[in-house]
C-alpha cells in the first residue's frame, strides 16, 4: 500500500512540476502576478511529493518487501540495515530518484529563501527549474520506474554489489548528486536572466549561495568517492582518469570557474555573457556526466545500469536543455552589456586567466573522455585513453593555475600594479624555493615530480597566509594579526580553499613520488622489513559477517623492536551476489599509512601480500574538505545570503 | 543490473585478490621495475579502462608474464611494447601515440588554450579602452542600496 503510495505520488510531482514550468512563465511574460505566484508552492509541492514517494522506497527496502522488482534485485535479508538504506540509492532507478528529490529541494530552497528576488526573476526560475523535474520525471517514469511490482515475488533478493556496500560509498552519492543538481540552480538562474534579457550585480549575488553550495556537494562528494577507492579498490589508488570520474570531475572543473566569474559580475558588472555560458555549461556537464554513467556509451569501471534507451532518454534531455539554453544565449548574450571597466593588469584579468584555465583543463578532460568514441566513429579506430594521457594533459594546466593562483587573488580590482602586487609574496616565494631544495635534498635520484609539487603546495598555502595578512591592512605585525580574527568569513573562505587545493596537491605528488611498495610470499610466522617497519604475518584464520564470509590474516607491525599495531587485512566473499571484495587493511598517520593487503594462499604455503607505505596520503582528502570547508565558510558570510536584508523586516511581525 | 553484476563479477572472480603476484616477479629488481613502469601504461583489454598492472584478470596475469618474458629475453622498453601492440592492437595502449588523428586529441589542450588566451587579450584590450559606462540606473541604485543596507 506503502509502495503504490509512493507511485502515485511520484506521478503526482509530475502533475505538479508540469503546472509549475507552464503556468508562472506565462505569467512572468504577461505580468500576471497569479500565474507567478503559482511557481513557489508548486517547488514546495513538488518537493514534498517526491520526498514521501523517496520515503515509501526506502520503508520497501527496510521492510525487505520482495515484490518490489528494484528490491529483489538489490537487497538481501541480511544485508546490514545502513546498507538497505543505501541500497535506495545505490541502483539506476533509485539513484534516478535521488536525484529529483534534489532537484525538488533545490526548487523548494529557491522559494523559502528567495523573499528577495525579484518576483518575475522567481516566477521564471522556478519554471526552468519546473521544466527540468519534469524531464526527469518523465524518464523515471516511463524508463525507470522504481516502484514495479513482480507478479512472483522470490523468497530473497540478489544483494547488492558488495563493492557498494561501503559506507563511504553510501553517502558518496547523495553528496555527488547534490552538487550535479545543484548546478541546474545556476543554469534555472541563468536561462532566467536569459529570457529577461538582463543581468545586473544583485543577480550574480543571487546566483552564488547556490552555485557554492553545488559546488562545495561536488567537492565533498569527488573527495569521498576518491577516498573510497584508495581503500576498497585494493591497491590504494585515489584517482583512475575513469569516465565516471570524469563525469564528476568535468561539472567541478566548471562550477570552480563559474564560482569565480560570478564574484565579477557581482562585484564589477563585466564578464557577464561569459558567466551565463558557464553557468549552462555546468549543467551541461552534469547532464554529460549522468549521460556517460548511465548510457554505457564509454566504458568504465563503474558504469551501472547501462542501457541504450534510458542513455537515450538522457541525450535527449541534454540536447532540448543545454541545446535550447545556448540558442537563448545565442540570441540574448549582445544584450548583456559590460558596465564596469578594467586594465589589463587587475583583479578581473586573474579571474579571466583562473577560468581560461579551469575551462581548458576541462576542454582536455573531455576530449580525452570522448575520445575512444570519437576515433571509433571517424577512423574506425579502437583507441584507449587512459591515465598516462590525462596526467600528461592535465597536469600543466593545473600547475599554471597554482603557480597564478595567490597572485591574482590579492590583486586590486579596476588596476593593478603588478610588482606592487609581488612585493608581500617575497617571504612566501623563500619558504617555496627553500621547501623545494629541501624536498630535492630528501629524495635525489627519485621523480622530479616531487620537489616541484612541494613548490606548488608550499606556495599556495604561504599564498593563502599572504593573502590573508594583505587584506589586514596596514601596520606591524603584531596588529594586523590581531585583526585577523575580524576579517569578514568570506576571506577566511577562500584563503582556506586556496590553501585546501596545495594541501590536495600535496598528497597527490606525496602518494605517487614516495610510496614503498613491496609484493611477496609469507607464510605464518615469517617477518618481513617494510621501510622502517617490520611486519610479522601472525596468522589467518576465518570470519563471518552478516553476509559474507572473511578470510582474515592477523599481522603485527613492529618498529625497533617496538609494537605499533595489530593489522587485520582480508578477503570477503558475499555468496548471494556471487562477488569477493579485499578489505585493505590501513593504519591511517598524519605522516602516512601503513596499507597492507593479503591474498590467496600459494602453492608452495603462505600468502602473497602487498605492503605500502603511503607517505601523507591523508592529506589529499584533508585537502578537499578544506576546499569544502572554505565554501562553508563563504557560504556563512551573511554578506552572501540570499534573505539578507529581509531578515530584518521579518523580525519586525509580532509573535502570536 | 544483472549484466553489471555479471561483468564486475567476472573482473573480481577471475583471479586473486592481488594484481601483481610475486611469482611472476622478475628476479631482477631493475628489470621487474621497467616491467612495472610499462604494464602501468598497458590496458587489461578484458577490463574497463584499468591498466593490466593494476588489474587482477587473468587476461592482465597473462600478458604481465608476457612482457616480462620480453624484457628477460633483452628486448628494449620500445621493442616489449610494439611486440604486444603488434599482437593486440593499439587499444592496448592507455596512453595514445600521437599518430593520424590522435594528434588532434593530443594538441587539443595547448591549442585550445592559446585560441582561448588570444581571445581574452583581445576582449580585454577592448574592454579597457573603452569608457567608462554610465552607472546604475535610479531605480538599480535603489534596490542595490536595500541590498547593502544590512551589510556590516
Amino acid at each position: 500500500m506503502i509502495v503504490e503510495l509512493g507511485h502515485f505520488a511520484l506521478i503526482l510531482a509530475f502533475v505538479v512540476a508540469c503546472l509549475q514550468a507552464v503556468l508562472p512563465m506565462i505569467g512572468a511574460q504577461r505580468n500576471d502576478p497569479v500565474l507567478m505566484a503559482v511557481a513557489g508552492p508548486a517547488s514546495v509541492a513538488q518537493f514534498l511529493l517526491i520526498a514521501f514517494s523517496f520515503g515509501a522506497l526506502t520503508y520497501a527496502f527496510v521492510t525487505d518487501d520482495f515484490s518490489l522488482r528494484l528490491v529483489v534485485e538489490n537487497s538481501h535479508t541480511l544485508k546490514p540495515m545502513l546498507y538497505k538504506v543505501a541500497g535506495v540509492w545505490g541502483n539506476h532507478e533509485g539513484s534516478l530518484l535521488l536525484w529529483v528529490l534534489a532537484l525538488s529541494f533545490y526548487g523548494a530552497t529557491a522559494h523559502w529563501f528567495g523573499g528577495q528576488l525579484p518576483a518575475r526573476l522567481k516566477a521564471r526560475v522556478l519554471s526552468v527549474q519546473g521544466a527540468v523535474a519534469v524531464a526527469f520525471l518523465a524518464m523515471m517514469l516511463w524508463t525507470s520506474n522504481p516502484f514495479l511490482r513482480l507478479a512472483f515475488p522470490p523468497m530473497n533478493g540478489h544483494d547488492m554489489n558488495p563493492l557498494l556496500q561501503d559506507p563511504g560509498l553510501a553517502f558518496h552519492p547523495p553528496f555527488l548528486y547534490l552538487g550535479y543538481v545543484g548546478l541546474s540552480m545556476a543554469f534555472a538562474f541563468a536561462v532566467a536572466a536569459l529570457i529577461e534579457g538582463r543581468v545586473d550585480a544583485a543577480w550574480g549575488r543571487w546566483v552564488r549561495p547556490w552555485t557554492l553550495a553545488a559546488w562545495l556537494f561536488l567537492t565533498i562528494g569527488i573527495t569521498m568517492g576518491s577516498l573510497w577507492a584508495y581503500y576498497e579498490l585494493g591497491w590504494g589508488g585515489f584517482w583512475f582518469w575513469d569516465p565516471v570520474e570524469n563525469a564528476s570531475f568535468m561539472p567541478w572543473l566548471i562550477a570552480t570557474a563559474l564560482l569565480h566569474s560570478a564574484i565579477v559580475v557581482e562585484k564589477r558588472e563585466a564578464l557577464k555573457a561569459w558567466t551565463m555560458l558557464l553557468a549552462i555549461l555546468a549543467f551541461g556537464f552534469s547532464l554529460i556526466g549522468t549521460f556517460i554513467v548511465r548510457s554505457g556509451v564509454i566504458t568504465s569501471v563503474h558504469a551501472f545500469a547501462s542501457d541504450p534507451l534510458r542513455g537515450m532518454a538522457v541525450l535527449a534531455i541534454l540536447a532540448v536543455f543545454v541545446g535550447g539554453a545556448l540558442t537563448l544565449f545565442a540570441l540574448r548574450a549582445g544584450q548583456l552589456e559590460a558596465k564596469g571597466v578594467f586594465a589589463m593588469v587587475s583583479r578581473e584579468t586573474g579571474l579571466v586567466v583562473n577560468n581560461l584555465l579551469l575551462t581548458v583543463s576541462c576542454f582536455v578532460v573531455f576530449i580525452g573522455t570522448i575520445w575512444p568514441l570519437v576515433a571509433e566513429i571517424l577512423w574506425n579506430r579502437a583507441v584507449s585513453v587512459g591515465a598516462p594521457f590525462f596526467n600528461a594533459a592535465f597536469m600543466p594546466f593545473i600547475i599554471l593555475l597554482a603557480i597564478v593562483l595567490p597572485v591574482g587573488a590579492v590583486l586590486p580590482w579596476k588596476r593593478a600594479e603588478l610588482g606592487r602586487a609581488l612585493r608581500p609574496f617575497a617571504g612566501a616565494l623563500a619558504v617555496t624555493v627553500a621547501a623545494a631544495l629541501l624536498a630535492y635534498a630528501l629524495t635525489s635520484g627519485r621523480s622530479a615530480l616531487g620537489p616541484l609539487g612541494v613548490a606548488l603546495a608550499v606556495w599556495l598555502v604561504a599564498g593563502s597566509a599572504v593573502d590573508l595578512l594583505q587584506r589586514c591592512g596596514r601596520g606591524g605585525l603584531g596588529s594586523r594579526l590581531a585583526r585577523l580574527t575580524r576579517l569578514p568569513r568570506a576571506d577566511w573562505g577562500r584563503a582556506t580553499a586556496h590553501a585546501g587545493l596545495g594541501v590536495t596537491i600535496f598528497g597527490v605528488v606525496a602518494l605517487t613520488s614516495w610510496a614503498v611498495e613491496d609484493i611477496r610470499v609469507v607464510k605464518p610466522g615469517q617477518s618481513y622489513d617494510l621501510g622502517a617497519y617490520s611486519v610479522e604475518l601472525v596468522g589467518v584464520h576465518d570470519e563471518a559477517g552478516p553476509n559474507y564470509t572473511a578470510r582474515v590474516a592477523e599481522m603485527r607491525v613492529t618498529k625497533g623492536g617496538a609494537e605499533v599495531g595489530r593489522m587485520f587485512p582480508a578477503k570477503r566473499t558475499y555468496p548471494f551476489a556471487g562477488m569477493a571484495t579485499t578489505e585493505a587493511a590501513i593504519r591511517p598517520g598524519i605522516l602516512g599509512d601503513i596499507y597492507l593487503v593479503v591474498g590467496d594462499p600459494q602453492d608452495g604455503g603462505g600468502y602473497a601480500v602487498r605492503s605500502y607505505l603511503k607517505p601523507f596520503a591523508d592529506w589529499l582528502w584533508l585537502g578537499g574538505l578544506m576546499m569544502a570547508f572554505g565554501g562553508v565558510l563563504s557560504l556563512s558570510d551573511r554578506r552572501y545570503r540570499v534573505a539578507a536584508g529581509a531578515r530584518r523586516a521579518l523580525t519586525a511581525v509580532p509573535a502570536e | 543490473m544483472r549484466r553489471l553484476a555479471l561483468v564486475l563479477s567476472l573482473i573480481v572472480m577471475a583471479g586473486p585478490a592481488l594484481a601483481v603476484r610475486p611469482d611472476e616477479m622478475l628476479p631482477d629488481p631493475a628489470e621487474e621495475a621497467r616491467a612495472r613502469a610499462l604494464s602501468q601504461g598497458l590496458r587489461c583489454l578484458v577490463c574497463r579502462n584499468e591498466s593490466i598492472d593494476d588489474s587482477d584478470a587473468d587476461l592482465a596475469h597473462d600478458l604481465r608474464v608476457l612482457l616480462r618474458d620480453r624484457i628477460k629475453a633483452g628486448d628494449t622498453d620500445q621493442q616489449a611494447v610494439d611486440y604486444i601492440v603488434a599482437r593486440y592492437g593499439e587499444f592496448v595502449l592507455l596512453k595514445p601515440t600521437t599518430s593520424g588523428g590522435n594528434l588532434i586529441l593530443w594538441l587539443a589542450g595547448p591549442a585550445a588554450l592559446l585560441a582561448g588566451a588570444a581571445l581574452a587579450f583581445a576582449a580585454l584590450r577592448r574592454r579597457a579602452g573603452a569608457p567608462e559606462a554610465a552607472g546604475l540606473s535610479p531605480e538599480d541604485q535603489a534596490r542595490l542600496a536595500a541590498l547593502l543596507k544590512d551589510q556590516p
